[in-house]
């Protein structure tokens, strides 16, 4: 008999019996996040008539896409959030304050994320936390309101894919290479409805930070959610936060089914982009090197963490930044962090603004929007027309690394030339 | 249920940052203001004069990236009729279902038509009518016929839980 894939072990796990790709299930979320756009999904919950959230300790509310609130529209959202969680008694609220953060740092570091448990998000990069050994996906507003009154929800399982990555990523070449690179060959939609498993010793090699940004960027790929093996670093992370008891390691079979597999050698990853305007529209750096910039913007859920800010001051420290440069670290513990560690002296004495923590620019609401005609190069996830700003503005996506080079000199750069 | 419009037609990979652009996220909230906005960052044309009843024929991966669910509902509520593609990225397959706008998944028929061509959508026969030729496309799978029956999620929640 063939091995189970993680998302058939996962989604078994969650029924109670094996279960097969392409099987439909009905299963109930170990946590629920929604950030922002809680305001408009408690209205839809209201609509269908149950007063109660079925378990309001599984709310996980965290507001980030517009902290503190841009405009007074964004003011109504983030009071009928606060509202709704106090009217419902569900505890886990993480306010426009010091313990907030971007929705997908702050819940693992909340301790929500959780190897082999069930989460559904309002929000299509809830995908990270398959870092963590987690079934993530995200979903629509409608979706989490009918989720929060009935307690279950319906997921086809998915067929997955397998990428492998062997060896260690060179000097000044990070994972966020590494995954533009795997974006650019799996194309868009190529891993639609799938579930994507990342394999092999260069991922264990790598962070739980690093391994966020390749789960991050699985929806960029079309998959229902992206997943690393959980390992000792993800139970080291997880030790005294978990919020919850009822989680399980989980993976794959050696012998389980794939639709598609992808190989790489991660020594031979070189820094790369994608252009505008699409997430697989891949450039190794040679090709774009030279490219005019006018802003740099490192954060987001996919880069905004201590490792991203600390690889950006290993290049600025004691250099001048040629552009508007904009860092916002993805949780207030992380801009603490790097307060401590010397990281945002580094970044500030090199010219760069700090931002607060939150969604920043990446979304096109505030702090950073792009001009017509205007090129940033970001270390966000999605490069496409209009989305930081004017639809006549261009993102190029890079590491952390190539954004803080690229603002040195005004240009897109390949950050192997700062050592 | 048959329907007949006309034709807006788009290429591969159409997200929903175009469809509904990310700065109106927060700030519009009634649905007919999200549908004067709809498209407008891919096509002005559309954004201008699209009408009740036309229908939107596009390539693969229609409504890719962000889950948001107003690229749904502005195309809902402007009245489209349904969203043909060669494919539909899930979040946005799962949205439009959920409020109850018809999408079709079918590969014969981008060649076939041109923009401003009228159509004609059986979905109990499973058959467009386009350019004088007829073309099958399967149904929803059983376990979204019932959803799509109620006409849409909230409905079909309602209903199971015995609000309706």
């Amino acid at each position: 008999m063939m091995g189970r894939t993680f998302a058939e072990k996962a989604l078994g796990r969650a029924v109670g019996h094996p279960v097969n790709a392409n099987e439909v299930v009905t299963v109930e979320p170990d946590f629920c996040m929604s950030h922002d756009n809680t305001g408009p999904i408690s209205r839809t919950f209201k609509k269908i008539g149950v007063k109660k959230v079925w378990k309001p300790e599984r709310l996980v509310v965290i507001l980030d896409h517009g902290v503190p609130a841009p405009s007074s529209d964004h003011a109504v959202n983030h009071k009928e959030a606060r509202e709704f969680m106090q009217n419902q008694g569900a505890p886990h609220f993480y306010d426009v304050s010091s313990s907030g953060g971007v929705c997908h740092q702050k819940f693992p570091e909340e301790g929500f994320a959780l190897p082999g448990q069930i989460v559904i998000g309002s929000d299509s990069h809830t995908c990270t936390y398959g870092a963590f050994g987690t079934f993530a996906t995200g979903i629509g507003r409608t979706e989490m309101a009918a989720a929060w009154a009935t307690g279950n929800i319906w997921f086809k399982v998915p067929e997955s894919m397998k990428v492998t990555a062997k060896g260690r990523l060179g000097k000044g070449v990070s994972a966020k290479d590494f995954i533009l690179k795997v974006m650019g060959d799996v194309k868009s939609d190529g891993a639609d409805y799938m579930s994507v498993e990342f394999h092999g010793d260069g991922i264990e090699s790598m962070s739980v930070a690093s391994r966020m940004t390749l789960c991050n960027l699985g929806i960029e790929m079309g998959a229902k959610n992206a997943v690393c093996k959980p390992d000792q670093k993800v139970l080291d992370f997880i030790r005294g936060r978990e919020k919850s008891s009822g989680w399980e390691v989980l993976w794959a079979d050696p012998d389980a089914d794939y639709v598609k597999e992808y190989s790489y050698d991660l020594g031979e990853i070189t820094p790369g982009v994608a252009k505008p305007h699409t997430v697989d529209n891949y450039a190794p750096i040679a090709e774009v090197a030279g490219t005019a910039i006018n802003q740099a913007f490192i954060g987001t859920c996919t880069n905004g963490r201590l490792e991203d800010l600390r690889a950006a001051a290993e290049i600025l420290k004691g250099r001048k930044v040629a552009v508007r440069t904009i860092i916002i670290p993805a949780s207030w513990n992380i801009y603490r962090e790097a307060m401590h560690d010397g990281t945002l002296d580094a970044l500030l004495d090199a010219g760069c603004i700090v931002c607060n923590a939150g969604c920043g620019p990446c979304l096109g609401a505030h702090m950073g929007t792009l001009a017509p005609g205007e090129v940033c190069v970001s270390t966000a996830n999605r490069n496409f027309k209009g989305r930081m700003g004017d639809k006549e503005s261009f993102i190029y996506l890079a590491s952390p690394r190539t954004v803080a080079m690229s603002a040195v000199t005004g240009k897109i750069s390949d950050p192997r030339e700062a050592f | 249920m048959k329907i007949k419009g006309r034709v807006w037609k788009y290429g591969d990979d159409v997200n929903t940052d175009v469809i509904f652009a990310g700065k109106y996220t927060y700030t519009i909230k009634d649905r007919a203001e999200m549908a004067r906005v709809a498209l407008e960052d891919l096509d002005s044309d559309f954004t201008k004069n699209a009408s009740p009843g036309d229908i939107i024929v596009a390539g693969k991966n229609w409504g890719c990236g962000s889950s948001r669910e107003q690229a749904a509902i502005c195309l809902k509520e402007r009245g489209i009729g349904a969203i043909i593609a060669r494919g539909f990225a899930r979040i946005h397959y799962r949205n439009c279902l959920n409020e109850g706008l018809p999408i079709i998944i079918s590969s014969e028929l981008q060649d076939l038509i041109q923009k401003g061509d009228e159509i004609e959508i059986d979905f109990d026969l499973g058959e467009i009518t386009a350019a004088g030729k007829k073309i099958k496309f399967p149904p929803y799978p059983e376990f979204v016929q019932g959803l799509v029956n109620d006409g849409g999620l909230i409905p079909h929640v309602k209903k199971s839980l015995g609000l309706a």
